[in-house]
């Protein structure tokens, strides 16, 4: 599904990704691991077409998108949950959803119906999807920080990925959050057939979802197979024995 | 065309340009570190002239009461200045920006019909100070000492300025706040009062040069907007932000419109804003300024 | 926007009420309320033009007066210079102050903010420069006096209108072709392509990110909101009975921003709101003194400080808060 080649980026001279290459099956599920600003969060910019890389190339089923926009990208089938919550604060959760689906079907030159007419059942079924069915009509600004990380894997959801990265899907949750966010995430990606892509900084959640993990380390790819490998990995266990969880 | 004659075209952009860099360099100031662009700026700068203006008329006629007089300008328009920011502006930061330009625009409104209600709609001007009255021939040309005297003001305010902002304690902050205001306002400095500050400081400089400019030129309502858009368009051609930006754009701005008179009649209307159009469509960060 | 409301309030046909006194005014007030309800019309078209760019894309434009002045000149070039009539130069207007836009557009689109709003006013003034200056085409500072009324004959075979001046016969063009133009952008902002603009507005990074070439939708709006424009300026030039170079000069452009700030640019109907505050108001201000600047700025400060949502954005809150207060609970 998604292959990269000695993909680098620096920022006025630091280096945030130097060389990494990396192949996820199909359906498969991975995850991105690192300390703090080992590169995870300019990795994903990198593949949705938020940053143009200095070097190296992105292929995705087959088609080199290195450097295309990130609107095409989003079109070819890739989805992007992002860290920070980054969803339409003014409008309401219903809309949000919407307005992607439209987005998504190619209803943006749609000069002449009513918005609030066009997919409501789709919308519908999203919303019971990512559980936010009793908070449609609340203005997604308003929303707890957890229901915004739900309607954000709402967004990303509408556009119909076959990729789909994920920022720190669990980030600020609590255990139980993390738990059933994760369990759901896996569940869709059954049911979708979707490859998913992580980063986390909880092991545990790590480890018992993640098929295939990738550790990266001061934006260069540290190891790479299967949980039981990583965690075998003499150098993972170097930099990870201060890491805290 | 002569040479004198060129050279005097220089001298006479040359002047344009130090008048305009004292007023723009408050402007870009202010927009570099606090990102507010103060329509209110060339407003300031009126008061200044004004205010120079009245206090000659308070003054004993004496031989020097120019420069007491200009003092008194800018600092009053500094206090003015630094009330705007503490009292009205400081209730807008983090809303979206278009409050805070609508904000300046509504002070331009006002400062502007409140000067024709203290001063009146006629022309006002102010003569020379004796210390500065005489004029010297420089190449065939007559060039008024006062004028030469601007011409030096200039290039001393932007050294100043450099040395201040890179050297000091206080303008190693004023850089700082410009790159991360949150992070500055962790570490504890008080930041309030750093943006007061500057906000006093770039007001000055306006004032200042509208009280330096009233023996040039007679003072004028409209006179605010006249030298803000200019202000802008010098502004934009620097590069926002940057103090040697706003320095040589002043220069380039002042030698197109001194020559580019004589090429086309009809230029300076047209042609002040294809310039700032065509930076801000080819290099929209100016000359010197950071890539957007 | 506002969904279909299940009150009282809300099944009103309001703007159908608006619509029909409006027309009433030829009969029943001065020829002076008829220049004044036409300028206030004129001037909502032109304010819901902007709010599709302010309010709608979340883009700041200080030079829409731009448009406004190409149609004027478009329509009014068309009318006095080749002696075209009126059905043709109406929606040419359109056309070319859309198309100055297409070029504007597509220039500043690429800027963010303040850059896109400085560049925006730099067309504009270029513009107006232009106008000031093409004496051949434009009049120059002369401008074009004496634009000729279009042929209204046949409005008088309509029973009611047949003694009426040919000015009054025009404001109620005027009217009918306003509100039509109000319709379709309405029709506009709450079709697909209208939500886009909002996601857009709220987050152009995540807009991108469900597929959308923000910049082309961004410029696609900047091009209807100028063509409306223009339409707008064509009809003030006729009802003006000239066009003129200040008409395309930065301050109106200053002016129906805060129209549209006054009335309430997070509405629909905010900005018309605005523009018949601020004609009523400077009308009724400018009688008494000359100093409306000083009125407009501090009644600007005034919006700025205790009515951010401006005046609809304040009559919506307070009926909120009237409704809680009668029904005892979350309307």
């Amino acid at each position: 599904m998604l292959e990269v080649h000695e993909l680098r980026k620096s920022f006025a001279g630091f280096v945030a990704v130097g060389g990494i290459s990396l192949t996820v099956a199909t359906r498969q599920i991975a995850a991105v691991i690192g300390p703090n600003g080992a590169g995870k969060s300019t990795f994903f910019n990198l593949i949705t077409g938020h940053i143009r890389p200095d070097g190296g190339r992105i292929v995705l089923d087959g088609r080199d998108i290195t450097g295309v926009s990130p609107h095409r990208i989003c079109r070819m089938g890739v989805g992007h949950s992002f860290q920070r919550a980054n969803i339409f604060a003014r409008l309401s959760v219903f809309e949000n959803l919407q307005a992607s689906l439209l987005a998504h079907r190619g209803r943006g030159r749609n000069f002449w119906s009513r918005s609030e007419n066009l997919y409501r059942d789709e919308t519908e079924a999203l919303l019971a999807a990512i559980g936010l069915e009793g908070q449609a009509d609340t203005v997604a600004g308003t929303l707890s920080y957890g229901n915004q990380k739900q309607l954000e894997l709402g967004i990303a959801l509408a556009s119909e990925p076959a990729l789909l990265l994920l920022d720190e899907p669990t980030a600020g949750m609590s255990a139980t959050e993390t738990h059933e966010t994760m369990r759901l995430l896996q569940r869709i990606a059954e049911e979708r057939g979707l490859t998913l892509i992580f980063t986390e900084h909880d092991m545990e959640v790590v480890f018992s979802i993640a098929e295939k993990i990738a550790v990266l380390h001061q934006g260069r790819l540290l190891a790479e197979g299967s949980p039981a490998e990583v965690r075998r990995d003499p150098e993972v266990r170097r930099v990870y024995l201060g890491e805290q969880r | 065309m002569s040479a004198s004659f060129l050279f005097s075209q220089f001298m006479g952009g040359l002047t344009t340009a130090m008048f305009l860099f004292l007023i723009a360099s408050g402007l870009s100031l202010v927009f570099g570190v606090m990102r507010i662009v103060n329509f209110a700026h060339g407003s300031f700068y009126m008061f200044g002239a004004y205010l120079a203006w009245q206090a000659m008329q308070w003054l004993h006629p004496s031989a020097e009461r120019f420069w007491p007089a200009a003092l008194f300008a800018a600092l009053a328009v500094a206090l003015l200045g630094a009330l705007v920011e503490r009292l009205l502006l400081r209730h807008l930061y983090g809303l979206d920006e278009l409050y805070q330009l609508l904000l300046t625009y509504a002070l331009v409104l006002i400062l502007g019909d409140a000067a024709k209600f203290i001063w009146g709609t006629g022309q006002l001007s102010v003569s020379t100070p004796p210390l500065l009255a005489g004029s010297i021939k420089i190449f065939g040309t007559t060039q008024p000492l006062y004028n030469l005297f601007i011409l030096l003001i200039g290039p001393v305010i932007a050294f100043g300025g450099w040395l201040t902002l890179n050297r000091t304690g206080p303008g190693r902050l004023v850089r700082a706040a410009a790159y991360d205001r949150e992070m500055l306002d962790a570490l504890g400095a008080d930041v309030g009062t750093l943006y007061t500050g500057m906000f006093a400081v770039a007001s000055f400089l306006a004032g200042l040069s509208g009280a330096l400019v009233t023996p040039i030129e007679s003072i004028v309502p409209g006179m605010d907007v006249l030298i803000i858009v200019q202000a802008f368009i010098v502004v934009v051609i620097g590069g926002m932000g940057s103090l040697w930006g706003t320095f040589w754009g002043s220069v380039i701005y002042g030698q197109v419109l001194s020559f580019g008179i004589l090429v086309f009649p009809s230029f300076s209307l047209f042609s002040v804003y294809a310039l700032m159009g065509v930076i801000l469509i080819v290099r929209p960060w100016g000359l010197f300024g950071r890539p957007l | 926007m506002a969904r279909r409301s299940s009150t009282l309030a809300g099944r009103i046909p309001w703007t159908l009420i608006v619509f029909l006194a409006a027309c009433t005014v030829p009969w029943l007030g001065s020829r002076y309320d008829t220049f004044l309800a036409a300028q206030i019309a004129i001037d909502a078209l032109f304010a819901v033009s902007l709010n599709l760019l302010l309010g709608t894309t979340g883009l700041v434009s200080f030079g829409h007066v731009a448009y406004f002045g190409v149609g004027a000149y478009v329509c009014g070039i068309l009318m006095k210079t080749y002696g075209m009539p009126f059905a043709v130069a109406f929606p040419a207007a359109g056309i070319g102050a859309g198309a100055f836009a297409l070029i504007s557009g597509f220039f500043c689109v690429r800027l963010t903010k303040l850059y896109f709003a400085m560049l925006t006013l730099a067309f504009s003034q270029i513009a107006w420069a232009i106008a000031y200056k093409w004496n051949a085409v434009t009049g120059g500072d002369q401008g074009l006096p004496e634009i000729p009324y279009p042929n209204l004959d046949w409005m008088g075979s309509i029973p009611g209108l047949g003694d009426l001046s040919e000015g009054a016969r025009f404001y109620l063009l005027t009217l009918v072709l306003v509100a039509v133009s109000l319709a379709v952008m309405r029709h506009i902002i709450r079709s697909p392509f209208g939500r886009m603009l909002t996601t857009i507005r709220d987050n152009p990074e995540r807009a991108a990110f469900i597929g959308l070439n923000v910049r082309a939708y961004q410029l696609a709006a900047f091009v209807v909101a100028g063509a409306f424009a223009g339409l707008a300026g064509a009809l003030y030039g006729i009802f003006s009975r000239g066009v003129f170079a200040d008409y395309v000069f930065w301050s109106k452009s200053a002016e129906v921003i805060i129209m549209a700030i006054l009335g309430g640019m997070n509405y629909f109907w905010g900005p018309p709101v605005g523009a018949l505050a601020l004609v009523w108001l400077n009308q009724e201000i400018t009688d008494y003194t000359q100093y409306w600047p000083f009125v407009l700025g501090s009644l600007l400060l005034v919006l700025l400080f205790v009515f951010p949502g401006g005046i609809v954005g304040g009559l919506v809150a307070g009926f909120r808060l009237a409704r809680r207060r009668l029904v005892g609970r979350d309307a």
